[in-house]
């Protein structure tokens, strides 16, 4: 396919991976923040063509992952009132709370419905007034513009049955608590492309690449870009760079999307979150602002706040840091399996957990 | 295709009600007027409880799937055709030749009547166009709400001559992996028309018989180690059930198959094309000597005329009990089955 093709060209990766092995000469570890990033360098098996010393950690950058219990039982109870269609993308079905998931949900009564964009669930609204449509607003601040216009459009057309349930968080106060982590070993990051497309790279970064002292490479996604990234950021590191550079510039500029901007602060205020393995983030996610807080279906429906357990033995809040690898969690591909979920990492396809699951990667190689 | 007139007066009936479940007059006149019509043979013409068949060459072969896809129509389709098909594929990768098949309707009150007679007159013609006889069925009416539209189960018989039986198992270290085909194309179709997503090109449905393809390799001398069509699943989901304890099936990502429209689609949906559900294609496993002239046969029985057939892979036993894939850029990575599903009924 074209545009993408180039970017899976054999050649290209082959002389991306001779280079990195040239201009490494000591050991460097690197976290790719976005999912998506991950699951393309298990897929494609990049991680296994660059040398021994390089070592790829995988962020927190799978939204689903970093939902919180709290917010996914709240989407439950949302999901199973009888006057709620409860939109939602694909991958919020399987994703345990503490007590079922959508796909229960759905199984006893609830009218749970797949959408592929938020104004499929504002169309909802439109076509059902006599029911209360909510869409689940999960996702970086790549996926917030879209949601970010659901809200206006249905405020426009004065869809009152329309809410939002959200649950956004942000890139770079992740970025930031990996960095500040006691554990921390990340010497560089591949930030996510997309995240940057919107939001782009020159008011957050430079800031936190300075302070820590980290390059960060703003990278896409395909085997090309990755293997790009990891070139620029190892270059950087071997001559004592610590700068924001972009590898995604066919995607993303220095400013980002100054209209998909300005809707995002127009819609959304910035707010502490909590991020499911890791806690409280200040600063880290959207709300509704004041203009738009009737939209926000956790008024809208009261639902109470409920403090929930983790299960004692996930790890996914040390694997979403770059602490730990899937593979070195005692419960991997045993008790913890894509079927059968300890943690939401192995749910979501870019969780690290079923990635690595998806691809066989054995514990002991898994934890390597 | 053009499926002629409803037989069924739309005056007296414009949807299917409970009554024509009852198995009074109404279910007489559904029988008389649009089963016997569509399927037209012997059998039907008998009006027995059951078919009683004439033996074929060889050993019986017997099947049976159950069709539920939504939307009942869909690009290069419907439910009708895909329940003939999928069982006469079922057949066919047995090594047999199909000869007989049932069809049981599970028909939601309210189905309009000018529907139930595309399906059926679908289910007629692909019949007809892959050699096999409807000879008995079944139909059930529900109340409005307990099926969506119309379900299909359609059992098959036919008959495998001594020396043609494909069997997991006969699968040899050094055989050839084969598809008919592009992949992707079927459940893609499904998932756009259901979703009402337009793509620049519009993208059809696979589904076709396969039964002759097979008699051809068959004829042709072709020795069929394996067969498995790759409905549900994909072909991962196929070669992963299928590869053996001791074996490596070993992929080659750039030489299989995907229009690139699917491609497109895929990429957007997020799905792996190798995932994606097919109803036209199968995975021939055939000594290296048969490869070519395998191929020749494939390209000469087409599903599709741009269906363009390809050797994909090999087998050995580099790693035991695994699918393998090379990927496009060279890594490599193991092929399992998926832990959820893509997509909801596609078949």
């Amino acid at each position: 396919m074209k545009f993408l093709s180039e970017y899976r060209d054999p050649q290209r990766v082959e002389s991306l991976v001779r280079r990195i092995h040239e201009v490494t000469t000591r050991p460097w570890t690197l976290m790719e923040v976005c999912g998506g990033q991950t699951h393309s360098i298990v897929r494609y098996g990049l991680d296994r063509m660059l040398p021994a010393q390089i070592e790829l950690v995988h962020g927190p950058g799978c939204p689903v992952c970093v939902t919180p219990l709290e917010m996914l039982d709240a989407a439950h109870r949302i999901a199973a009132r009888p006057e709620v269609i409860f939109a939602t993308f694909g991958d919020m079905l399987r994703v345990p709370g503490s007590e079922t998931d959508l796909y229960g949900v759905k199984a006893r009564g609830g009218d749970v419905r797949i959408v592929y964009s938020p104004t499929d669930a504002v169309e909802l609204a439109r076509k059902h007034p006599d029911r209360q449509v909510v869409f689940f607003a999960v996702g970086f601040e790549t996926t917030a513009p879209a949601n970010a216009m659901a809200v206006k459009v249905a405020h426009d057309a004065g869809l009152g049955n329309f809410s939002l349930l959200v649950s956004h968080v942000l890139v770079p106060p992740a970025i930031e608590a990996v960095c500040s982590a006691p554990h921390n070993r990340v010497q560089g990051f591949l930030a996510a492309g997309h995240v940057c497309t919107v939001m782009g790279y020159v008011e957050e970064y430079p800031g936190l690449a300075t302070r820590f002292g980290v390059p960060i490479v703003v990278t896409g996604f395909e085997p090309v870009d990755v293997l790009h990234g990891v070139l620029l950021c190892v270059q950087q590191l071997e001559s004592g760079r610590c700068e924001v550079e972009n590898q995604y510039s066919r995607m993303v500029r220095p400013a980002g999307n100054p209209v998909a901007i300005a809707t995002l602060r127009e819609v959304f205020d910035v707010v502490d979150r909590a991020w499911r393995g890791i806690g409280v983030i200040p600063g880290s996610g959207f709300a509704l602002c004041a203009e738009f807080a009737a939209y926000d279906a956790l008024r809208r429906f009261e639902v109470a706040h409920r403090p929930v357990a983790e299960p004692a033995e996930c790890i996914a809040g040390l694997v979403l840091q770059g602490v730990k690898k899937p593979g070195e969690c005692p419960a991997f591909g045993t008790r913890c399996t894509p079927e059968k979920p300890l943690g939401a990492p192995m749910v979501s396809s870019e969780g690290a957990c079923a990635a690595y699951h998806a691809y066989r990667r054995e514990p002991a190689e898994a934890g390597s | 295709m053009s499926f002629g007139a409803c037989p069924i007066p739309i005056a007296d009936y414009p949807v299917v009600t409970l009554a024509h479940g009852g198995g009074g007059r109404l279910t007489r006149q559904l029988i008389e007027r649009m089963f016997r019509a569509a399927f037209d043979n012997e059998w039907l013409a008998e009006q027995h409880d059951g078919a009683i068949l004439e033996a074929g060459e060889g050993r019986p072969v017997l099947t049976t799937d159950s069709f539920v896809v939504s939307p009942v129509v869909f690009p290069g389709g419907d439910i009708g055709k895909l329940a003939v098909c999928g069982t006469v594929n079922d057949l066919a990768m047995c090594g047999a030749v199909p000869r007989y098949l049932t069809c049981a309707l599970v028909l939601e009150e309210g189905l309009p009547m000018e529907l139930l007679w595309r399906v059926v007159s679908s289910m007629g013609a692909t019949a007809k166009a892959a050699g096999v006889q409807i000879v008995t069925g079944d139909t059930k009416v529900v109340a409005r709400g307990q099926a969506d539209q119309v379900f299909v189960n359609t059992a098959g018989v036919g008959f495998v001559a001594a020396g043609r039986e494909v069997r997991p198992g006969m699968v040899q270290d050094g055989d050839v992996l084969l598809v008919n085909g592009d992949v992707g194309r079927h459940g893609i179709a499904v998932l756009a028309s259901r979703e009402g997503i337009e793509f620049e090109t519009s993208i059809e449905s696979d589904c076709a018989p396969l039964a002759a393809t097979v008699q051809a390799l068959q004829a042709a001398g072709v020795e069929l180690h394996g067969l498995r069509d790759l409905t549900r699943g994909g072909l991962g989901t196929a070669c992963v059930e299928l590869v053996g304890e001791r074996q490596t099936y070993r992929l080659d990502e750039a030489a299989i198959p995907v229009r690139g429209d699917v491609r497109g689609a895929c990429e957007l949906l997020g799905f792996d094309p190798l995932y994606v559900a097919n109803e036209g294609r199968f995975l021939a496993i055939v000594p290296e000597r048969d490869a070519a002239r395998a191929l020749e046969v494939l390209a000469e029985h087409r599903p599709q005329p741009d269906a363009e057939p390809a050797r994909i892979g090999v087998v050995d036993r580099s790693a035991p009990g695994r699918v393998v894939l090379r990927s496009v850029v060279g890594g490599e990575r193991p092929l399992d089955l998926l832990s959820g599903e893509q997509l909801p009924r596609i078949c």
